[in-house]
């Protein structure tokens, strides 16, 4: 197991932000936390490497005991912090080797793998440049590179792609890719439902420091959510929602789970020919139909409060 | 159980460890870059001190203690250029190494404890001090202001000073809210400590109560060590002044330290 964590929790003035989470990653794995703000996902994440203290458990990562040898578990890791924090001091290339040396790596070392790095992070042509004139996604790029210097085991991303336009977001989910391919252990945070979909093997879903759910992202769907939805959206949600009249009641007697949210109408349904079917029958065409997503289990699970 | 509190992390001891010379040489690679102004900046203001005190008020105070006065106030410039020097590096640099631009969080995502990343800030700006104190006592010596080869026996002490000013200045770092918060420290710290430790002119000149208490002050010590290595006198008491400096180096590092890990474990 790459990680294993019994009992976690962290009070803040007597509060628990995370509060008992239990976790087991195997090796090779790549594992997302998933939540809404202020869930609990980072404090986890910190606790694990070591950064910050739990207030009661037991964590285990790559085999060392956290937090008293985080130093010699952090040397075979890499971690991607939320909010960028490359030495504003030094070109491309130079961030590399001075991170190196805070892995106690050799210049010459890091020298030797700086074409490899660069090239993950297709910085080739800017190693000279100043990171000041480099782009958010390039910036990314270069932080999940630096990530990379000591050839970890385990990588860490908080958040790895908050921020980043949609070019800049596929291009570091396909690094991510590869890094997984290589059999590194990924592990990451994000509250992007697509991110964790088509990038990990499992997630855990937190709420208030507690895991709610836990499984492939696939098995997740199936487990807590209907397969099929039917979304109405803008005026035509709007018309059907009428105060006082319970104009979708016809759905909901035909077995059909109707949740609005907002200006939208969200209509679930086990069978996908009986819910197109019950649908048309009363409201007609206009609707958009999509199968199940992540998201709906985490909006199910984790409540449709905002959270701030 | 919450955050760890102040007292059990100043119950604990820094655990030391070489790491801290990576962002000693993190500082190093940075200053090489700004060399030249880096240096003008920091030696230009206390030489023009030293050539403008020296010899205006020279011609006014004349001799002191057998010495002509620009003589006596190059050792003085010498001790409160190493005091500025890792003082500003210990505080506005380190500050923002912190603050602004996330270093020592990106430091600490490696194989680095916040004792490492302490102890080689607070190594780098003695390593200005020593930068800044040299320049000076170069020019010193170009002037004919020092007794001969043996003022190099200042530089070991310099850097030794440099230690302890820049673990004092390391301690407002840590517990800092933002820049504005220095003020109070050259304020109430900086500026007496300049004008009380015999920098300028004797502390004989001094009331008795001030004297004593400037005996206090680490400064103090610096240029009882540094005036007669630096004039060809001899050093009344050496191991105490030497006790001293090291005395504040361990002190200033310890809580500094315990200061830094409340700030930012939790």
């Amino acid at each position: 197991m790459a990680v294993i964590a019994r009992g976690l929790a962290r009070a803040y003035g007597g509060v628990n932000v995370v509060d008992g989470i239990d976790l087991d990653i195997p090796e090779g794995e790549c594992f997302a936390l998933l939540g809404p703000n202020g869930a609990g996902k980072t404090t986890t994440l910190r606790m694990l490497l070591g950064l910050t203290p739990p207030s009661a458990g037991t964590i285990r990562v790559l085999d060392e005991p956290i937090p008293e040898r985080a130093r010699a578990m952090r040397e075979r890791a890499g971690i991607v912090p939320q909010f960028d924090n490359l030495d504003p001091d030094f070109s491309v290339r130079e961030n590399l080797i001075t991170y190196g040396a805070y892995y106690g790596a050799r210049r010459q070392v890091v020298e030797a793998r700086m074409d490899d790095l660069l090239a993950f992070a297709e910085l080739s042509e800017r190693a000279d440049d100043p990171i000041q004139g480099l782009s958010g996604g390039m910036r990314r790029r270069l932080t999940l590179a630096r990530a990379l210097v000591n050839d970890p085991e385990l990588i860490a991303l908080d958040e790895p792609s908050t921020g980043l336009d949609p070019q800049a977001r596929q291009h570091i989910w396909e690094r991510l890719h590869t890094l997984r391919r290589q059999g590194r252990t990924l592990l990451l945070t994000t509250h992007y439902m697509e991110e964790a979909e088509r990038l990990c093997d499992r997630a855990a879903i937190i709420d208030h420091g507690r895991i709610v759910a836990c499984d492939s992202p696939r098995d997740l769907i199936a487990q807590h959510i209907e397969p099929h939805v039917v979304e109405l959206r803008g005026d035509l949600a709007l018309q059907w929602l009428e105060p006082g009249a319970d104009r979708l009641a016809p759905l909901a007697n035909a077995g059909l789970r109707v949740e609005p949210v907002g200006e939208t109408v969200l209509i679930y349904g086990i069978a996908r020919e009986a819910l197109l079917e019950h649908v048309e029958a009363l409201i007609g065409q206009g609707y958009l139909y999509r199968p199940a997503s992540l998201e709906d289990v985490f909006l199910r699970l984790t409540g449709r409060d905002l959270r701030d | 159980m919450s955050a760890i509190s102040l007292r059990d992390q100043l119950l604990e001891a820094p655990q030391l460890s070489l790491r801290f010379i990576a962002v000693w040489l993190r500082n190093l690679r940075v200053w090489r870059k700004l060399m030249l102004p880096s240096l003008l900046g920091n030696f230009g203001e206390p030489v023009l001190y030293l050539l403008a005190l020296g010899y205006g008020l020279g011609q006014f105070v004349g001799e002191i203690n057998d010495m002509r006065y620009m003589v006596f106030l190059a050792s003085g410039i010498v001790c409160s250029a190493a005091m500025t020097g890792a003082t500003f590096e210990a505080l506005y640099s380190a500050y923002t190494r912190l603050t602004i631009q996330q270093t020592w969080a990106a430091m600490l995502a490696a194989p680095m404890n916040v004792d490492d990343v302490v102890l080689g800030e607070i190594a780098w700006a003695a390593t200005k001090a020593l930068i800044n104190a040299s320049a000076i006592v170069l020019v010193a010596a170009l002037l004919g202001l020092v007794a001969g080869p043996e003022a190099m026996l200042v530089l070991p002490v310099i850097l030794l000073a440099g230690f302890a000013f820049a673990g004092i200045a390391m301690i407002v770092t840590t517990i800092s809210p933002s820049y504005d918060f220095f003020l109070y420290y050259f304020t109430l710290v900086m500026t007496p400590m300049l004008l009380l430790s015999g920098v300028f002119f004797p502390l004989s000149s001094l009331p008795d109560a001030v004297a004593i208490g400037a005996q206090l002050l680490p400064l103090a010590h610096v240029v009882m060590l540094v005036r007669p290595l630096m004039t060809g006198g001899s050093v009344d008491l050496p191991l105490l002044h030497l006790g001293v400096i090291i005395g504040y180096i361990v002190v200033t590092y310890w809580i500094s330290a315990a200061l830094a890990r409340r700030r930012l474990i939790k």
